[in-house]
């Protein structure tokens, strides 16, 4: 019973994980960058949320809101400021200022919050559910976390698949110039993905720090990587590939966390995607691309 | 020639400058560390700019020779009295301990490319970041004992000292690290770097950077090569670490995190990809820019992270660049950054 414990609560923190890796993957498919500001955006989403809930005192629904529409425009923000400027320069230098915007988000939310952790009362409106007895206990967090996964999930497929700017997307990941004499709008596409991104950040801030409710402005920047490490994982600018690396991802984390090691978790999810990377050098579900001489 | 020159240049003014009492004890502070981070910056430009392989675990190496060079100084510390001596015995195990992990590191990267190598690389920092966290080395009457449980549980006996205590990090370490050292430091490296790079060995790295499947067909061994750059910046990296440790008396491995890897990179881009000089330059600006905007206090990190940003925008914006070069003519000084580079004379 305690494995199907850490079970659950690896799915919930994978959910998590996945919804995160989602945005890296989806800006990694069409703009081809690592955008290593997003676990920042996040860390965002979460005080934003915070702020709504205890210095106004509204409802948790409308602090989701909030965070969401914060964070989106704040994402379409910073492509237009940092990242638009560079569409033509090497990824390299992209990758710098991503991460020159990083610190930025950190410091500005040092000095307009403080590096005092602040704790963070759960959005979650759910009771945990209790089963056999109370030998398992569910979380109403970890409950909302996986549902809204899947909502996520299901909502960005019927998207990228059925409607116009779905295939926009996949025309400019495919091939951006391509997709440009076809006269499908780069710079529109792109934006409406970091706005997309952002979103669904704000929404993993806010289940993130409800399930791990200390919020600081470094609260971002370590889930980031790990989701990050789930999308590639999964096979970076894949998204169902991006799910798969970030549930199996959480899931291996608690469980290293309870069977093997607390302090050395993080080096067993490191140790498993060096060695799926191996056997599979693009990921689990990555496509592999062929090269032509 | 003109990159020596220049250390060299900076290093004699800095040496007038101290004597005259002119350097603020802040900056004084500073001087070992900015040694430091250029062999680091300048050992990253090896993978990131000749061999062209985003690193982002370049850390990792400088924690695993920090803490060698910190256990090789505290065993050595009855046998080798003179201090300069036993820093020099600290950097070569720094540098061969990451050497070899670099190696072993390697066998596994280098069979991936682009962003798969970088994961790859940043979970190794990680991995290792997380390994030394739990790592108990002490020194007793029966020689060096390794332990994973506590300082205690390694039965050090009457007269025993431990070295690495777990997630304190080392503790007491005797500080011996010195500018001068610093300063040999990175002309030893850009001695082998630039070296390496204008042998036949350099030339083969580059061939690979530029077009790998056009250089084995050629004869080219892809793997020895890439390799060589590999392990080359990995053991520069260790040296630099024990440099950096031997500087201050207690080190955690939070330190050589990911965000050591990145400030790292961000001088190696910033100073010009494969530009050694420009790392060194770069290096050197960025480690006393937080030092020098501490005058505007908590917006420091803030101004840091905004002049960064406008760097790269004005270094890589294709209209901006255009324009900057309509306004000043035949001006050098703008790191340029571009696939290749050959600014190392």
């Amino acid at each position: 019973m305690t494995f199907l414990t850490y079970l659950i609560s690896g799915i919930s923190l994978g959910s998590i994980y996945a919804i995160i890796a989602l945005g890296y993957t989806m800006v990694y498919g069409i703009a081809k960058m690592l955008n290593f500001a997003h676990g920042d955006v996040i860390m965002i989403g979460g005080y934003v949320s915070y702020m709504v809930t205890t210095e106004l005192g509204w409802s948790p629904l409308v602090s989701v809101l909030a965070a969401m529409a914060v964070c989106t425009l704040l994402g379409v923000l910073i492509e237009q400021l940092a990242y638009k400027p560079l569409r033509a320069a090497p990824s390299l230098a992209v990758l710098i200022t991503a991460i020159g915007v990083s610190y930025f988000l950190q410091n500005a939310a040092l000095l307009l919050f403080s590096a005092n952790p602040k704790s963070f009362s759960s959005v979650v409106p759910i009771d945990s559910i209790r089963l056999f007895e109370g030998k398992l206990v569910i979380s109403g967090t970890a409950i909302v976390a996986v549902i809204a996964c899947a909502i996520i999930i299901l909502g960005l497929t019927w998207l990228i698949n059925k409607t116009k700017i779905g295939k926009a997307m996949r025309a400019v990941s495919e091939d951006k110039h391509a997709a440009q004499l076809m006269g499908v709008s780069i710079n529109k596409t792109i934006s409406v993905t970091f706005a997309i991104g952002s979103a669904l950040a704000a929404v993993a801030g806010v289940l993130l720090v409800s399930a791990y409710p200390i919020l600081m402005p470094t609260t971002g920047a370590m889930p980031g990587i790990k989701a990050f490490t789930a999308a590639v994982f999964g096979g970076i600018g894949s998204i169902p590939g991006a799910f798969l690396g970030g549930i199996l991802l959480g899931i291996i984390e608690i469980l290293g966390k309870a069977y093997i090691s607390t302090q050395l978790s993080d080096a067993i999810v490191f140790a498993v995607l060096i060695i799926i990377l191996l056997v599979k050098p693009t990921g689990l579900l990555g496509k592999k691309v062929l090269v032509k001489v | 020639m003109l990159t020596y020159g220049l250390v060299i240049a900076a290093y004699i003014i800095l040496r007038i400058l101290l004597a005259g009492g002119h350097v603020s004890s802040a900056l004084q502070g500073q001087l070992v560390p900015i040694t430091a981070y250029i062999v680091m910056a300048v050992s990253l430009n090896l993978t990131v700019g000749v061999l062209g392989e985003l690193s982002l675990g370049h850390a990792g190496f400088m924690s695993v020779g920090a803490f060698t060079g910190v256990i090789t100084s505290a065993s050595l510390t009855s046998s080798v009295p003179e201090p300069a001596l036993r820093l020099l015995f600290a950097l070569i195990a720094g540098g061969i301990a990451a050497g070899l992990f670099g190696f072993l590191i390697g066998i596994p990267v280098l069979r991936l490319h682009g962003d798969y190598l970088a994961i790859v690389t940043l979970a190794f920092g990680e991995i290792i970041k997380n390994v030394v966290n739990t790592l108990y080395v002490g020194i007793g009457q029966s020689g060096l004992k390794i332990g994973m449980t506590s300082g205690n549980a390694l039965n050090l006996g009457e007269g025993g000292k431990v070295i690495l205590n777990g997630p304190m990090g080392a503790i007491g370490v005797q500080k011996i690290s010195s500018f001068t050292a610093g300063f040999i430091l990175i002309l030893v490296t850009l001695f082998i770097i630039l070296n390496l790079i204008d042998s036949r060995a350099g030339r083969a790295i580059m061939a690979v950077r530029d077009n790998k499947i056009a250089a084995e067909s050629v004869g080219i061994s892809v793997w020895r090569y890439r390799m060589t750059a590999f392990v080359t910046s990995a053991a520069l990296a260790g040296a630099a670490g024990a440099l950096y440790a031997l500087n201050y008396s207690t080190v955690i491995a939070r330190k050589f995190d990911f965000n050591t890897s990145i400030l790292v990179l961000v001088f190696v881009v910033l100073g010009g990809m494969g530009n050694i000089r420009g790392s060194i330059i770069a290096a050197t600006v960025l480690t006393i820019l937080p030092e020098v905007l501490r005058a505007f206090n908590n917006v420091r990190m803030l101004i840091y992270a905004v002049i960064l940003i406008l760097v790269m925008l004005a270094t890589n914006n294709v209209r901006l660049r255009a324009w900057f070069q309509r306004i000043r003519p035949g001006n050098g000084k703008t790191p340029v950054i571009s696939g290749g580079g050959d600014g190392h004379e």
